[in-house]
């Protein structure tokens, strides 16, 4: 449970505030809701290049980093296919440098041409590092483009290509700034060791006189239901076979999302889950195997992956996946296991409030999805679902005609010695 | 022209800037049972998770096999005389617990974290762990079989290589220096893994970090599991410490005709923390490459656009300690990004640090200090830090205080002292065009 208290400036800033006096430190997160799915087609990646450029200096002032790690802070961000995140923290006593550093960056940039430059290059860097530079490192080049035809989803956040992020140019910069980074499309969050009224006054002093510009409006297309079953094999450069199925699924506001989650815990977490114990120990088909939902705010993927034994036929590992998804589906599972999976939600949460960063990351997300409110209510969506609803649930999605399979075949290679 | 008008908002001017606070550790209740488990215990009544760490410092004695001890540590968890390895899944993740087998270079630690009610449900498995595990064979082979299959994908990996070829070409043979290969992980047996086990996992060897709501009750069902019911059966050896080969500086590369990027990595093995210069070490590492605006982040990454990221780091260990970078680059980039290491390190050698930059990196370091106390775990991991060295919290104190009194002329006296280039160790991992 993390307590909060809320106000809005004329410019349509939101701001929530959760005290928590036990630590020395403040942290100010804020979200701007704009992500990979806000971006065209032609011109991917953009959003978290942008973000990268919220670090090369603001409209008054030159350097980010500086004055911060002057005052004992740290920062840092991310972009996902949803949203653009970027978080604070310092010890408390400075709380004003944030105030100061943020607003400015939400008023305006410095728009440099040099700055765009580098980054360019280190996001063309990261490319390289994360996703073409390793083994498996272009599943999600594959796999979303198989699974999503017209939704933005498609592309990863990271971009189609290096190309569209070698292209991009200062005029996109500007527009993009402009269009997304507007006070009402932001949600800033401040925990730690502050006071509300402190909050309010120091919220009132650097955001109030922010222009207010337009909301932007979202229209995305959505996803058309997947009629038939969709297949990719690849014949790559790794060292051994890897498959990877993925299922249209629900939103993440849908009332059903955590009965969903729940199903990918069933299977695949902890030592004792299903697809560890059947597939790695019982029956040895697999080295490793895992479950997981996307997380994302529009319809959902959940993904069932795994890297076969190397004497493992690809079929039969694929088969013996299907036979796990199968028994969810025909055998009703007991009280006990479904019992298993909501105590360590229970113990999740409890550890997700260790940190105020966490807390306030949290408060942002689920302000950005509708309201803070339901952060605090989720633990009981969870602890309500029956072995009926994982059942249904597990019938809606572990369909052939809802599956996006992608394999890599290891192509035959000289060994590296170590 | 008014000069005070209130709504004139100067944002050009930072506002003012205060000084940061030390941080205030809790020091630890020390209990010591009868069978000799040193017991540390950090309370916060109000908190609603424990966490109790048992700690086994790694025990060599005439074999370096440092493979031998992590696969024992991930082995602990898979079956007991009276339970399955299965069964003790079922149970830690039917309370939602974790239990965590931890391994390093010097100690082999079990993490338990329990919600406070569900605690005296889980520790009895713990206990039965920690006195009756036997390794069995069809988990072992399980074992082996996973593990060269990941070896194999990580050996595609560059970094990787990089890094295995620098703790080997820093260590040898000695145990920090040994790497898994295929032919190991053939070698491992039952026998050898039970024997390891019946000499280290003793309780004369085992420190017990308890933090949490630590209330009396708790502790007397700890005790009756881990006192009452837990004898030493053999006597554990005292420490004996390794003998590293002498450090030789060379180059050493390892071309992949297609790399994109090449895994670079440079090092030195050097003073562990005990070493009264070790805080004015972390210091200057921090300037060079141990944070966001560092030096080699800021040249490498923000200015040449070479790398999304490169960092060094002070590592310390029981018997001695190393000094790393670590990087990937664009491999048409990597010659060019060795010439600018290597001129970092002469002009943080030859030339004064700007005041500007010391009073930064003091701040930076002392509001990472504070920022790392988060919950009573972080007081108990600060603890963790010194205890094994034979230090005492107090080391905190007298390290923010060095860190504040650091001088650009210190800087430059540890520069000469522990920063020279043509010492280093040099890995690439990739093309050097």
């Amino acid at each position: 449970m993390i307590n909060y208290q809320r106000f809005t400036l004329d410019n349509g800033l939101r701001v929530l505030v959760h005290e928590d006096h036990t630590t020395a430190m403040a942290c100010v997160n804020i979200l701007y809701d704009v992500g990979a799915r806000d971006e065209s087609p032609d011109k991917t990646g953009f959003a978290h290049l942008f973000e990268h450029l919220m670090f090369g200096g603001s409209v008054n002032i030159p350097n980010y980093d500086t004055p911060l790690q002057e005052v004992g802070g740290e920062n840092n961000a991310f972009t996902s296919n949803d949203i653009t995140n970027y978080y604070i923290t310092l010890p408390s006593a400075n709380l004003e440098t944030a105030f100061w550093l943020e607003s400015d960056r939400m008023l305006s940039l410095a728009f440099s041409e040099e700055s765009l430059e580098v980054q360019r290059n280190v996001v063309c860097e990261e490319f390289k590092q994360r996703y073409l530079n390793q083994p498996y490192g272009d599943v999600w080049l594959r796999l979303r483009p198989l699974a999503y035809k017209e939704h933005p989803y498609r592309w990863a956040t990271i971009g189609k290509e290096l190309r569209h992020i070698e292209d991009a140019t200062m005029e996109d910069v500007k527009a993009f700034f402009f269009k997304h980074y507007v006070p009402s499309n932001a949600i800033m969050v401040v925990s730690g060791d502050v006071s509300f009224n402190q909050v309010k006054t120091l919220a009132e002093k650097w955001f109030a006189n922010i222009p207010a510009r337009q909301k932007p409006e979202r229209r995305l297309p959505q996803e058309p239901k997947q009629l038939a079953p969709r297949r990719e094999e690849v014949y790559s450069d790794v060292p051994v076979n890897s498959i990877y199925i993925a299922f249209h699924g629900l939103g993440r506001i849908h009332p059903d999302y955590p009965v969903m989650d729940l199903l990918s815990d069933i299977l695949s977490r902890g030592n004792s889950s299903r697809l560890y114990r059947a597939l790695v120990k019982d029956q040895p088909l697999f080295s490793e195997v895992n479950a997981y939902v996307c997380g994302s705010i529009d319809p959902n993927l959940i993904v069932i992956e795994g890297k076969p034994l190397a004497q493992v036929d690809m079929a039969k590992a694929e088969a013996s996946l299907w036979k796990q998804l199968d028994i969810l589906k025909t055998e009703l599972m007991k009280e006990t296991e479904l019992q298993k999976v909501k105590n360590k939600i229970e113990s999740t949460m409890v550890f997700a409030e260790l940190s105020i960063l966490d807390k306030a990351m949290n408060l942002a997300f689920f302000e950005a999805l509708g309201s803070a409110d339901w952060y605090n209510e989720e633990v009981d969506k969870y602890l309500a679902i029956t072995p009926d609803d994982i059942q249904r649930m597990a019938r809606e999605i572990f369909i052939p005609e809802n599956s996006s399979t992608l394999i890599y075949y290891a192509k035959e290679r000289q060994q590296h010695a170590g | 022209m008014l000069k005070n008008d209130n709504n004139m908002l100067d944002r050009a001017e930072a506002p003012s800037r205060h000084e940061i606070q030390d941080i205030d550790l809790i020091r630890p209740d020390e209990v010591i049972f009868d069978n000799g488990v040193r017991v540390f215990i950090f309370r916060a009544p109000t908190q609603e998770l424990i966490k109790a760490e048992f700690i086994f410092q790694n025990i060599f004695d005439g074999s370096e096999d440092s493979l031998l001890h992590t696969c024992a540590s991930h082995m602990l968890k898979e079956g007991t005389k009276t339970r399955t390895g299965a069964q003790i899944a079922e149970e830690i993740d039917f309370y939602g617990a974790y239990l965590m087998p931890e391994y390093s270079f010097d100690q082999t630690a079990l993490t338990l974290y329990s919600l406070n009610k569900h605690l005296n449900a889980v520790l009895p498995v713990v206990h039965d762990i920690l006195s009756a595990a036997i390794f069995p064979e069809e988990e072992l082979e399980t074992y082996i079989r996973n593990n060269k299959q990941t070896l194999q994908i990580s050996l595609q990996k560059n970094e990787y290589v990089a890094r295995r070829l620098f703790f080997k070409n820093l260590f040898g043979e000695s145990r920090y220096g040994r790497v898994p290969t295929e032919e190991a992980y053939d070698k491992l047996n039952r026998d050898d893994l039970i024997a390891l086990y019946q000499k280290q996992i003793q309780p004369q060897n085992c420190t017990l970090i308890l933090s949490g709501n630590i209330t009396d009750d708790v502790l007397k069902h700890v005790r009756a599991l881990f006192d009452v019911q837990w004898a030493n059966t053999v006597d554990t050896n005292s420490i004996v410490a390794p003998k590293f080969p002498v450090f030789v500086p060379s180059t050493v590369m390892e071309t992949r005709a297609d790399a994109l990027q090449s895994a670079i990595r440079l090092g030195i093995p050097t003073i562990n923390r005990v070493h009264p210069d070790f805080p004015a070490i972390q210091f200057v590492n921090t300037l060079l490459g141990g944070y966001f605006g560092s030096r080699l982040m800021r040249n490498i990454r923000e200015d040449k656009g070479f790398t999304y990221s490169i960092g060094s780091a002070f590592a310390s260990l029981q018997h001695t300690g190393f000094f790393t970078i670590a990087t990937e680059v664009g491999v048409d980039s990597t010659q060019a990004t060795l010439v600018e290491i290597e001129k970092e390190f002469t002009i943080l050698r030859e030339t004064a640090a700007p005041e500007e930059e010391i009073a930064l990196v003091k701040n930076y370091i002392l509001g990472s200090v504070l920022g790392s106390i988060e919950s009573v775990f972080s007081h108990a991991d600060k603890f963790k830090a010194v205890y094994f060295y034979g230090l005492d919290i107090s080391y905190y104190t007298r390290y923010n205080e060095i860190i504040r009194n650091m001088t650009a002329a210190d800087v430059q006296r540890i520069a000469n002292t522990y920063f020279d280039y043509n010492n280093l160790l040099k890995i690439v991992v990739g093309r050097n065009n």
